[in-house]
């Protein structure tokens, strides 16, 4: 897509023009077998997030978010089913009033006259397809998942607004100054990227304690703020930025940090663009530090908040798969339109 | 910011904070000169380190020897090797129920299967996407962000994606039911649950390597292809005597990355399988040092954290041979 060939123009090109060899087709069966195991199980849950909650659990399942349609008939105070009735090999659509056993009491839902008696194996329920907007506006009314919402949306805001200050000084620091300590200090910040949370996590929860951030939105920001992926990207790009600008500045009488934040940033802009998005992207996903340091609530971020309520809620699918996708939108559409950037943001030099 | 497209409020509101920031950081560089200014610049990194990186390393390791519930290393009575003793103590490691902390016996050897299966898995999906996206040219980026698209996925969507594909009534047991195959509760199954956590792991984490490895098979030479189809050399010769060996060292990088990380296996696994299950499957040793420290009152962070000491040595070789890998390649 992003190399502007379609995959038409993929599928007809061959090693040796005019001839379709096996290899050819082999890997045409695994770039697509590979594409429909990625797309499936995502759209699946997708589709089923818009399914009634009767519908969700029939199996097998329909694709399409369907459910039975319902039609108030005079002289009846529920709304009855609709059914596609077969009487005296005509086909009706008929309201169900009961079910006795292997037969059915319709009735005309237009001109309800006295319920007929039909055999249940001569209908079928009527199905349009609905969309059950419930399975969202439910969650975020009536349960908390506006609150886990908003404590991602501050969270990766936050976050990153910080992560992208912090990170860019240091950087700064590191690529435009010699001052002793420099390259200890470059290997120190580098080093930590060898240290995984998971092996941390007893004493860093410890530390969050002590300086009374645990159970707060805090705890989960300001520990992740100096990132060494973060100073690297920005360093290295920042070497790239020609001296002569700060000392043409430093002529002109600019303070150190005004050259920080008028020059040099904006220059700049490419590397933190892509250091935001990989921000935006761990903090929105972030769980096992979350998982620890948030045990209220109306503290959960949405993905802590998502396992918490899958926990609770384990038979309510149309829920879980609807606030699923409320958290994998914005991710989605972050790599509809970013995907080049982040794709040889990880590839590096390497790709072209 | 480097667009003036920033409405003109919002850029004047910013410069109004700029210049409340500035006063003061300009009023320390007259103070201590531009020298000094470096340090300051790194001041808010480093002190952000110190305390959320550096000094939870430090007391990661005094932390194991002490024993008790308290939090703070002054509330802990030292034990000395108590909390190791109590984690290595078995009649015979191949049967964790013999040991004295079967749990984490039963952690340890789940993960080290786990760690088996799904770096070969891994590598060999990844290998051959990337091999093939190398070769395709065209529409290659289309299908490569396809690919990659799962790893920007959190773990806990993943996971509870995957629980609905694999739910009783699922997609996976319509389409069985379709070949007359009689529905299976698969994460309710020993094997199956085993087996679906390693093709979820796959699923999420392959594109990242596919991006690696195609990385690396784009820097070898062209002229070196170009050589070989005058030889005449078949697809199959060129792929074991060109193409593989020199990429060797970046499939090592990988498979010691993927080592790494999936030793750490956790987040996904944990949602998709509700915590380890069916009973102690799928229990790894994150989720035994999480739950040993943070999962229920036992709040025993002693033993977790010699568990993670263990854990962190064991990743602290792998990082070491992936260390000298990278200077090697290098040179």
């Amino acid at each position: 897509m992003s190399q502007g060939l379609s995959p038409i123009a993929f599928l007809t090109r061959t090693r040796r023009p005019g001839r379709i060899g096996v290899t050819d087709i082999l890997s045409w069966a695994w770039l697509v077998l590979g594409t429909l195991a990625v797309l499936i199980p995502v759209v699946w849950a997708g589709l089923s997030s818009f399914k009634p909650a009767a519908e969700i659990t029939r199996f097998p399942p329909t694709l399409l978010p369907r459910a039975a349609v319902q039609q108030t008939v005079p002289g009846f105070d529920a709304p009855l089913s609709l059914w596609t009735v077969d009487v005296d090999g005509q086909r009706r659509e008929m309201a169900m009033v009961r079910r006795i056993g292997l037969k059915a009491q319709m009735v005309d839902p237009s001109n309800p006259g006295p319920p007929v008696s039909v055999d249940v194996k001569n209908m079928s329920p009527v199905q349009r397809l609905t969309i059950a907007t419930e399975n969202y506006t439910d969650p975020l009314t009536r349960f908390d998942f506006l609150t886990f919402l908003k404590n991602s949306v501050f969270v990766t805001f936050v976050a990153t607004l910080l992560t992208l200050v912090v990170n860019a000084l240091a950087a700064f620091a590191l690529s435009k100054y010699r001052f002793r300590g420099e390259k200890a200090i470059f290997v120190l910040i580098i080093s930590t990227l060898m240290i995984p949370l998971t092996v941390v996590m007893v004493p860093a929860y410890l530390v969050v304690v002590g300086v009374g951030l645990v159970d707060s939105l805090w705890g989960i920001i300001i520990p992740t703020v100096a990132s060494p992926t973060g100073v690297f990207l920005l360093r290295q790009y920042m070497l790239t930025i020609p001296d002569e600008l700060i000392e043409a500045a430093r002529v002109d009488a600019a303070s150190e940090f005004r050259i920080f934040w008028r020059i040099i940033l904006p220059l700049t802009a490419p590397a933190l663009a892509v250091l935001a998005i990989f921000s935006v992207l761990w903090r929105w996903n972030d769980f096992l530090w979350p998982l620890i340091v948030l045990s209220s609530r109306e503290n959960f971020t949405l993905q802590v908040g998502l396992n918490a309520f899958q926990g609770e809620f384990s038979v309510q699918w149309n829920y879980i798969l609807a606030m699923t996708f409320l958290s994998l939108a914005p991710v989605t559409v972050v790599f509809l339109f970013l995907q080049k950037y982040i794709t040889t943001g990880i590839a590096g030099t390497g790709m072209k | 910011m480097s667009t003036p497209k920033a409405t003109d409020l919002g850029g004047r509101a910013l410069d109004v904070v700029m210049g409340l920031v500035e006063a003061p950081i300009n009023g320390f560089e007259r103070l201590m000169g531009r020298k000094r200014m470096p340090y300051l610049f790194l001041a808010p990194n480093l002190i952000l380190f110190g305390i959320f990186t550096f000094l939870p390393i430090a007391i990661a390791v005094g932390y194991a020897f002490t024993g008790g519930t308290g939090l703070f290393v002054s509330e802990r009575p030292f034990v000395g090797f108590d909390n190791f003793r109590q984690l290595l103590q078995c009649e015979d490691y191949l049967r964790p129920g013999s040991c004295r902390e079967s749990l984490f016996w039963t952690a340890v050897w789940n993960t080290l299967w786990f760690v088996g299966f799904n770096v070969a898995a891994t590598l060999l999906v990844a290998l051959v996407t990337a091999l093939i996206l190398n070769r395709a040219m065209a529409a290659r980026g289309f299908f490569r962000a396809m690919f990659f698209y799962p790893v920007l996925l959190s773990p806990v969507v993943i996971g509870l994606i995957w629980k609905w594909f694999l739910d009783r009534n699922g997609l996976l047991n319509a389409f069985l039911q379709m070949l007359g195959v009689p529905p299976e509760i698969f994460l309710l199954d020993v094997g199956w649950s085993r087996f679906f956590v390693v093709v979820v792991s796959v699923w999420f984490h392959m594109g990242f390597y596919t991006l690696i490895l195609l990385a690396g098979l784009q820097a070898i030479p062209k002229d070196l292809y170009e050589a070989a189809s005058i030889d005449a050399a078949s697809p199959r010769r060129t792929l074991f005597r060109i193409t593989l060996p020199l990429l060797g060292p970046n499939l090592l990088v990988v498979l010691i990355l993927l080592m790494i990380r999936s030793v750490q296996i956790f987040d996904e696994a944990w949602v998709l399988t509700n915590g380890g299950g069916p009973g102690t499957a799928n229990s790894f040793i994150v989720q035994y040092i999480y739950q040993m420290a943070f999962g229920s009152d036992l709040r025993l962070f002693g033993l977790a954290s010699a568990a993670s000491v263990l854990m962190g040595l064991v990743l602290l070789v792998l990082t070491l041979i992936q260390l000298r890998l990278g200077r090697k390649m290098e040179s």
